[in-house]
């Protein structure tokens, strides 16, 4: 059958995208004209855009592919989108008080988050080897400029550059591999790939291919063995940037992996799945035990978030319609715990400015009891402990591991998940078992917002779960 | 009364008085007072509410019973509440303790009382939740959930090295744990729900049970604590406030035998068949071995927790010689341990407000000064000894019994420990109670007060009714456990025939 000749495809399936890209360039246009009087209100616009963005995903779901089959929307990649909004969105309004405080108000930070989550959502859609490397490079190049955006501060400019830098290298093994998966299928399209690997077979060239496609993905999740920028690049990124680099971008980037492996690579799932294995097993082992010794919260938090990629790996490594509901069952959580956190970490503020060290929360219980409380909670979530989200989180992805039989690593991930609460519970103890330091000052409402959202839904995910466990078990289902 | 879903009243009942406890403010002494008072009121009146789970429930029924049933998570996992004669009374003895420990922080903790108090009754809540739960998934968010609040009530209110303490509690508890999720997967997968009572009649492969029954040992063991993972429990007894002492040792430490009781026996009896003598050994040391630890203890706490270990290897040992006297006698053994232990924990905590050392050595003559108190000390030291005519000897006698049935060796170094355990227990109360009243300190020490006396009168009588007409506990327990046996031995016979027919062909 001849494809329909029409000047345009349709496009109804891409409108929200389309409304982001519009946005943005409406938006940098004010900016640009603008100067730097017109920054709240390119904030405001921006926050507001991807706000719409939601709504539009949500009340005028049209599923359908588009472009020739390179762009498709389902339940699954509107399920990741929302989440992937949520946490940009999030991310421009926790900035607004630090910017302000810090006075590195550029109007070019939030379009420049609009248009790396434009990226993001191309590339959670993407069913294409090249639609995936278009969609990753706009993210990435937009991460790049706003790791670097402090840019009279040598820390932010050298996190920018080091990310750029090993960015650059994984993009080019995303290249490599991408090009020689099409060199030995002849195919860019997922689903032709995966019918000719069903046809065929697989080759030493194949497998060359997939091992440096895995390489290049894995390294924007921050996996082990393609790491190490991660604890730098928080760390020197201005605070609000790291907290936008700890969401959105990861649960993208795990949405394009679990795309990636289970739709194209299915028929080879051996291949890959001793691949996500390793890169499993060894980041949920460095991210426990290398916490342990920080000092800083932010590299912590850079730890921590390595082993909850593991965590969420080991959902994928399963590759059963249980294992991609963990998957997103688990991003979902880890999406509220990042942001409360760092909810708090940019609450973390003196009168003389910012502080970083994990011993400036000592006596946080008593000096400011609601903030304790809820990053309390957030660091039981974040160990695993029920009745919390985080226990959730992990119950559904070694529950799809378990399935597969998988055992062995689901025993090193339990374990290494006692070894993880460990540094999860210093700093409870530093908060509630130490004398008191000095207080912050108050906490700025937006921050308060987001630290009370991401309470209340750790703590009363219970409460949820169902509802919330139903929708991704149906986005997970569009894949099988 | 009958419609009402009592289970879920009596679990939800603490959390709603930790949210009105909450909601008070102020730090001046009347904000405190109230606090305790809300407290006290709360679980109070929880122990009269859970009163008419006793006084529903059908002794003669072998079953769940009251049971309860939401959907939760996709049709297979459900929120599922039900008692059974295992099951129910452990659920009066959190109601009933845990008044008591509120009366025994009242002057002993003057520091973030509200947050005590909160931490207290969230926990009651989820000890409530684990002994009343039908769902393997909810049972362990209940069992584990309860590490959060503990783990703060010893961090914040404890000792000196209650920040050790505190983190090996939560890190030891939390890796048995764990592991038994891991089994709670497999079993998910293998029978398609977490029900508990679907999960019962489930016939594993016993090669599963085998697996199986080792990561819940991992978890029930630690809890429990068995020798040799039972060193995190001196250090937590004697570095947490009275009344978390009290709920250590008198129900966190039951959930160890009534998992053994709920789960390892009824659902994988194969393995804990093969299992049986694996668990005698390490009674048996626990006994032996740790009333020796105990002997040469200098701290009092840490003295009643190696005893505290001691006895539990009395519970381990009756539950797995499968014979009802046994298994009868552990679950006695384990409400008369709850009460008596308790009972010794704030006899500790009360000397303890007044001279601020649990040193043996820095008491000695208390009987010139304090005699109501050497008698309640007496009494509850008796008890722990196992005197006939208090509670404590007809849990040790049954279990004894129990294992004489079934391996002479083991009941006959288990019943060394009887007199072990009152060789320690006796230089302990001579060394603190007897003697001459020499230390300056201890020369204007105070006898009990009224409140104390409300405390440890209940529990006398308890200790004391229970050692001579035990027939309340046992009379409920009796056809459930009767069942539980009936059933053990019917899977462990239709398992060897199995086997036998897979030799034969």
């Amino acid at each position: 059958m001849q494809p329909e000749l029409t000047l345009l495809p349709d496009l109804m399936s891409a409108l929200p995208e389309i409304f982001l890209a519009v946005g943005a360039l409406v938006l940098l246009m004010i900016g640009a004209f603008g100067g730097e009087r017109a920054t709240p209100a390119v904030t405001g616009m921006s926050a507001a855009l991807i706000a719409l963005a939601v709504i539009v995903l949500l009340f005028m779901p049209v599923d359908g592919a588009s472009f020739g089959g390179a762009f498709v929307q389902n339940a699954f990649a509107r399920y990741v989108k929302i989440l992937t909004l949520i946490g940009s969105g999030l991310a421009i309004a926790m900035s607004v008080a630090y910017g302000r405080a810090e006075k590195f108000e550029r109007f070019e930070y939030p379009v420049l988050i609009v248009l790396g989550t434009l990226g993001m959502m191309l590339m959670i859609s993407a069913t294409d080897l090249i639609a995936v490397y278009l969609g990753l490079e706009l993210m990435s190049l937009s991460l790049y400029v706003v790791a670097s955006i402090n840019r009279d501060s040598v820390r932010s400019t050298e996190a920018g550059l080091k990310y750029f830098v090993l960015g650059a290298l994984s993009s080019g093994m995303l290249l490599y591999g991408m090009s020689l998966v099409y060199g030995f299928t002849g195919q860019t399209s997922f689903v032709a790939i995966a019918e000719t690997l069903a046809r065929d077979g697989s080759s030493l060239g194949l497998t060359f291919g997939l091992v440096f496609m895995l390489a290049g993905m894995v390294f924007k999740i921050s996996a082990v063995p393609f790491h190490m920028w991660t604890p730098d690049v928080y760390e020197g990124a201005p605070t609000p940037v790291t907290a936008y680099f700890a969401a959105a971008p990861k649960i993208a980037a795990m949405a394009m992996i679990t795309r990636v492996v289970i739709t194209a690579f299915e028929p080879v799932v051996l291949e890959w799945q001793q691949v996500i294995v390793f890169v499993s097993i060894a980041s949920m082992a460095l991210g426990a035990f290398a916490a342990i010794g920080q000092k800083n919260i932010k590299r912590l938090m850079a730890y921590s978030s390595i082993g909850h990629m593991g965590y969420a790996l080991v959902g994928l490594v399963a590759g059963s319609q249980a294992g991609v509901r963990g998957v997103i069952v688990y991003m979902s959580i880890y999406l509220a715990m990042t942001l409360g956190t760092f909810a708090c970490i940019l609450a973390m503020r003196r009168k003389e400015g910012m502080v970083e060290e994990i011993s400036d929360l000592a006596g946080l219980s008593r000096t400011n009891p609601m903030m304790a409380f809820l990053l309390a909670m957030l660091m039981f979530s974040l160990a695993g402990i029920p009745p919390l989200a985080g226990f959730f989180g992990k119950f559904y992805v070694f529950l799809a591991a378990v399935e597969a039989e998988f055992y062995t690593l689901a025993v090193i991930g339990v374990l290494t998940s006692v070894v993880s609460a460990f540094y999860y519970l210093r700093i409870v103890k530093i908060m509630y078992f130490d004398e008191p330091v000095t207080g912050f000052v108050p906490m700025p409402s937006e921050l308060k917002v987001v630290l009370g959202l991401a309470g209340i839904f750790v703590i009363f995910f219970v409460a949820i779960a169902g509802p919330l466990v139903g929708a991704a078990g149906t986005a997970a289902k569009t894949f099988f | 009364m009958n419609d009402w879903p009592l289970l879920s009243i009596v679990t939800v009942l603490p959390f709603v008085g930790a949210l009105f406890a909450l909601v008070v403010q102020g730090q001046d002494d009347s904000a405190k007072n109230n606090m305790r008072m809300v407290a006290l009121l709360t679980t109070g009146f929880t122990f009269l509410v859970s009163l008419f789970i006793w006084v529903g429930f059908d002794p003669s029924n072998p079953g769940f019973q009251m049971v309860e049933s939401v959907e939760w998570l996709d049709g297979k996992i459900g929120y599922k509440m039900g008692v059974d004669g295992i099951s129910m009374l452990f659920v009066i003895l959190t109601t009933f303790l845990m008044p008591f420990c509120i009366l025994a922080s009242w002057n002993a903790v003057q520091v973030r009382v509200k947050e005590y108090m909160v931490a207290f009754l969230v926990l009651e809540a989820l000890m409530i939740g684990v002994f009343c739960a039908l769902d393997l998934l909810v049972f362990y968010v209940f069992f584990e959930g309860g590490l959060i609040p503990m783990f703060l009530i010893i961090g914040v209110w404890g000792g000196k090295r209650r920040v050790y303490a505190s983190f090996k509690f939560f890190l030891y508890t939390l890796t048995g744990s764990l592991l038994m999720l891991v089994a709670i997967l497999a079993m998910y997968w293998d029978a398609e729900t977490t029900d508990i009572q679907v999960l019962m009649n489930h016939p594993f492969s016993p090669e599963m049970q085998f697996w199986l029954w080792i990561a819940f040992f991992a978890s029930f063991a630690v809890k429990m604590p068995m020798w040799p993972v039972h060193t995190w429990l001196p250090d937590a007894h004697v570095e947490a406030p009275t009344g978390g002492s009290v709920i250590l040792a008198g129900i966190l430490l039951k959930m160890g035998g009534y998992g053994f009781l709920r789960f390892s026996l009824p659902m994988f009896p194969v393995a804990s068949e093969y299992f049986a003598s694996f668990v005698f050994i390490l009674s048996v040391v626990a006994i032996v071995y740790t009333s020796l630890v105990a002997f040469a203890q200098e701290d009092m706490k840490k003295l009643i927790a190696y005893s505290s270990v001691a006895h539990m290897g009395y519970v381990t040992m009756g539950i797995f010689t499968m014979t009802a006297q046994g298994v009868q006698g552990g679950i006695f053994q384990m409400l008369s341990h709850g009460i008596v232990s308790a009972a010794l924990f704030l006899c500790v905590g009360v000397i303890y407000d007044r001279m601020h050392t649990r040193e043996i050595s820095a008491y000695g003559g208390l009987v010139n000064r304090m005699p109501w108190y050497a008698m309640a000390f007496m009494i509850f030291t008796m008890a722990n000894v196992g005197l006939p005519g208090t509670s404590g000897f007809i849990g040790e006698f049954l279990t004894l019994m129990g294992a004489f049935e079934t391996n002479t060796w083991v009941a006959t170094t288990a019943a060394l420990g009887l007199i072990f355990s009152a060789v320690y227990a006796l230089y302990l109360y001579r060394r603190v109670i007897f003697g001459s009243l020499e230390k300056e300190s201890l020369k204007s020490i105070l006898d009990l007060s009224t409140r104390e006396k409300v405390i440890l009168v209940p529990l006398i009588a308890l200790t004391i009714l229970f050692g001579l007409y035990p027939a309340p506990i046992l009379n409920v327990t009796a056809a459930s456990v009767d069942h539980l046996i009936t059933n053990y031995h019917a899977a462990i016979e239709t398992a060897q025939k199995t086997a036998a027919l897979i030799v034969v062909q």
